[in-house]
């Protein structure tokens, strides 16, 4: 390929794209658009067609078992002698409905008679031409089995030598009503959504658990970023090992803490119990609520949302920990020296200087994790299932397509998620993208 | 000595160090040896107290090492007299060397947390910048206590619960300790035992074929993409490069549905193929997005020279851009192999038939009542090891690629 003109210059961003492109231009362009295809697909294909097709499978009445679409059965026999030249016998397809519940239209089945066969009588729906047999029925209820018979005769080379009949398979084809590709729509999912009571409290447990696992993670990773700031020996172990939470697979981590907090025999009860910190053991993940007196208030604690945060906050606190260092790294040690010229104490130092300095990334990454948190699906599924007041959308999604089996409802509340989402990257490109650039 | 809030601080400080010394101690002997040790708190508290008062009982510049020496042994004391002679309310005939061990530990844990609070800090008076000095140091010493214990405290239990058998775990949750003498077979029977009767190997096996084939479509599909991106002119390519973090914002759980209905009709669900699709796509907008930055940063002078000297623009590619952005490839193949491996959301919808289980689909079949729990733990080691051997080998190139791609997690 020629050098292209516009790449001997720097990617200037100055000159001006619109208007007529130049030929050399042109073919960069399609040359781009080349290299850009396959990604385009797939994220075409895995991601923006699923988001949109959500929007379709929640307004239909569609249910786990819909996947299976109703489809013709057949199965062949032979009965009486078909290895005896000039004997009739009978051929018979019996053929079923695999559905309980769903028709099929226009069944057809195909099968290929062995050489020396010849049938007498084909039946009512059966044509056959040569050795080809082509049976044609116009549905198959719901359910519905029924047979097919035809009379044959062998002649005298075949009952030389025969073969079964049954070793040519035959082939049926029908159409079935596909639930997903149909006319038919409901709201029914919506307002099944809506309705429910439960719908407002998994929001607010939703909205609970990101706002709180955001600012857990934040908080300590300044904490952790702050402790690591100045060098000292062993300092990139330590680094190592802060980030194990978040690079360990989260099937491992989120079984170790349900073992780890076994309210019989987890060792962290131990502990507390040895310590005499708690009288019996305490059911950290199953238990919702526990009550706390505060100045003679009795508060009921969320417990099980508290430890799901928890666990939120110990597995990302390790990446807000990575941005947060490499920014305040970033920062002049002169304003320090100044300050500390002038006397300010650490603490002052912190709050009058890193703060300020730490302030952009801090709310880059509250945006970013605040998104990703009530994105999660994962932690809290491992850890309680969504059982004791943790359930969360995500979790709701599942637990609504898959194990109340009604894929619609799930769509719906998927569809719920996508426009509160909509909402966050508003917030993402009118705040977060302008600080980037 | 004069009497002012350095002392006041330094017997508090003194108090959390002892505290702290002493529950911990108590707490890992525990874990350990399996000795049911409970540690007298108030003897540690009081101990580290009087290791701070007698720290400060000098000005700074006059401590001398017998000075701490007297503190240290001011600590052994408070604890034997305050716990009547039991810190640990186990009698000291009762393995009295690890009980020795343990309070000598404790001695020395507070004695350098002491000083190195109180270093420059007098008993008298103190300046504004002095408190807060104490107070930065004690958080940050507070704080590598705590995060050490946070981040290792689970992955201990988990090693240690795969290594012992559900009665000893049931009888004494607190008693990590395993015996060395059953021989390494019954010590690593619950690995034994996934390896051979759970099909641990096979699925170790597909995790690393998905990992990695997952790795080789990524980069074959971002790095041109990313080229393009970063160095040819196209119409729309500002709102591309900006809307390609949009991707980032779609929560996997909303694509779990309609792929789930539309794999299922293909065929796809219960595939290894279905995998490799999915994989993929959540994975190259970030590769896409993390190489078109580090593209734009070499030397476009380099390619230019190149594309002279007759190179096709495939040819620069392969034969110049890729060369130099080495350490981005390596960071980006790391992170997209650590999201692959770790991945369990699609495993865990997509996959019935445990001939093509990855180990994350894995592991979660063994959560049930009828496997003991320490085969639990084992899978999550098997799970967890080689990401970890991975990170560690190459962390310098992950922590890149964790901050240069400002990452999906």
């Amino acid at each position: 390929m020629a050098p292209s003109n516009s790449t001997a210059q720097p990617p200037a961003t100055s000159q001006p794209r619109k208007g007529k492109l130049g030929p050399m231009a042109r073919r960069e362009a399609r040359l781009a658009l080349w290299m850009l295809a396959p990604t385009f697909l797939i994220v075409m294909g895995i991601v923006l067609f699923p988001l949109l097709a959500n929007f379709w499978i929640s307004v239909k009445p569609v249910t786990l078992s819909d996947l299976r679409p109703p489809t013709p059965v057949v199965s062949e026999r032979v009965r009486g002698d078909f290895d005896i030249a000039g004997q009739e016998f009978e051929i018979q397809y019996r053929l079923r409905n695999s559905s309980r519940d769903g028709d099929i239209t226009d069944v057809v089945l195909t099968d290929t008679l062995p050489a020396g066969i010849t049938v007498t009588d084909p039946g009512d729906v059966c044509t056959v031409t040569g050795s080809e047999v082509r049976c044609a029925l116009d549905g198959l209820p719901a359910g519905e089995r029924t047979r097919l018979k035809m009379t044959a005769v062998a002649d005298e080379t075949f009952a030389a030598n025969p073969v079964s009949p049954r070793d040519s398979e035959p082939t049926v084809t029908g159409t079935a009503e596909n639930i997903l590709t149909n006319s038919e729509f409901t709201l029914d999912n919506f307002a099944r959504i809506f309705d429910s009571h439960e719908f407002w409290s998994v929001l607010w447990v939703t909205i609970t658990y990101t706002v709180f696992g955001t600012l857990g993670a934040l908080v300590l990773g300044l904490f952790a970023a702050q402790m690591l700031n100045k060098p000292f020996a062993g300092r990139s172990i330590i680094r190592g090992l802060f980030l194990f939470p978040y690079v360990a697979p989260v099937i491992a981590v989120a079984f170790t803490w349900v073992i780890l907090l076994d309210p019989f025999n987890g060792t962290f009860n131990a502990i507390l119990q040895r310590m005499n910190l708690a009288d019996e053991g305490v059911n950290f993940f199953g238990q919702r609520d526990i009550p706390i007196d505060v100045f003679g208030l009795t508060i009921d604690f969320p417990l099980a949302l508290a430890t799901v945060i928890a666990f939120e906050a110990w597995r990302y606190f390790p990446l807000s920990f990575l941005f947060i260092l490499a920014r305040m790294q970033s920062i002049s040690s002169d304003m320090y020296e100044a300050a500390e010229v002038d006397g300010a104490t650490p603490l002052q130092q912190f709050w009058h200087i890193s703060l300020p300095q730490l302030l952009g990334i801090l709310s880059t990454l509250f945006l970013l994790r605040f998104i990703w948190t009530f994105n999660k699906f994962d932690d809290i599924f491992l850890l309680t299932g969504g059982a004791a007041g943790t359930r969360t959308l995500t979790v709701d999604v599942y637990e609504q397509g898959f194990a109340l089996s009604n894929l619609g409802a799930g769509a719906a509340v998927a569809v719920a998620i996508f426009i509160l989402l909509l909402v966050f990257a508003v917030f993402y490109f009118k705040f977060v993208h302008r600080e980037d650039s | 000595m004069r009497i002012g809030t350095g002392l006041l601080l330094g017997l508090l400080t003194g108090l959390l160090w002892g505290t702290i010394a002493v529950a911990l101690t108590g707490i890992s002997l525990t874990l350990i040896t399996g000795l049911p040790a409970t540690p007298i708190i108030s003897a540690g508290a009081l101990g580290g107290a009087v290791n701070a008062a007698i720290i400060m009982l000098r000005a700074p510049a006059d401590r001398t090492p017998g000075l701490y020496l007297v503190a240290f042994a001011g600590v052994i004391i408070t604890m034997m007299l305050v716990s009547f002679g039991a810190p640990f309310s186990l009698a000291f005939s009762e393995s009295s060397l690890i009980q020795a061990f343990g309070v000598g530990l404790i001695a020395l844990a507070v004695t350098f947390a002491n000083r190195a609070v109180l270093i420059d800090i007098q008993s008298g008076m103190l300046k504004r910048y002095k408190i807060d000095l104490v107070i930065v140091r004690t958080l940050k010493g507070f704080g590598f206590v705590f995060f050490s214990v946070i981040v290792i405290l689970p992955f201990y239990v988990m090693v240690m619960t795969s290594l012992k058998n559900q009665q000893d775990l049931f009888l004494n949750p607190l008693d990590l300790s395993i015996d060395l003498t059953q021989g390494a077979a019954s010590l690593f029977d619950s690995y034994v035992e996934l390896f051979t009767k759970f099909n641990f190997g096979r699925f170790l096996l597909i995790s690393t074929i998905v990992s990695v084939c997952t790795v080789l479509i990524t980069l074959a599909f971002s790095i041109p993409g990313a080229y393009a991106v970063a160095r040819l002119k196209f119409p729309g390519q500002t709102v591309l490069s900006s809307s390609i973090l949009l991707i980032y914002l779609v929560p996997m759980i909303v694509l779990v549905i309609p792929l789930y209905a539309v794999f299922s009709q293909l065929g796809l669900r219960n595939t290894v193929v279905g995998l490799l699709i999915v994989y993929p796509a959540t994975t190259v907008p970030v590769a896409l997005y993390m190489l078109q930055g580090y593209f734009r940063g070499l030397p476009a002078e380099l390619e230019e020279a190149g594309l002279m000297d007759g190179l096709s623009r495939i040819g620069v590619i392969w034969k110049i851009t890729l060369p130099l952005a080495l350490p981005a490839l390596a960071s980006v193949s790391l992170y997209v192999f650590m999201i692959a491996w770790n991945e369990f959301l699609f495993a865990f919808m997509f996959l019935d038939d445990p001939d093509i289980f990855t180990l994350s689909r894995g592991v979660v079949s063994l959560n049930s009542s009828e496997v003991p729990r320490q085969h639990l733990m084992a899978g999550a080691v098997i799970a967890t090891v080689p990401i970890l051997v991975i990170f560690l080998w190459f962390e310098r190139f992950l922590v890149q690629g964790l901050t240069a791609g400002s990452v999906k997690g």
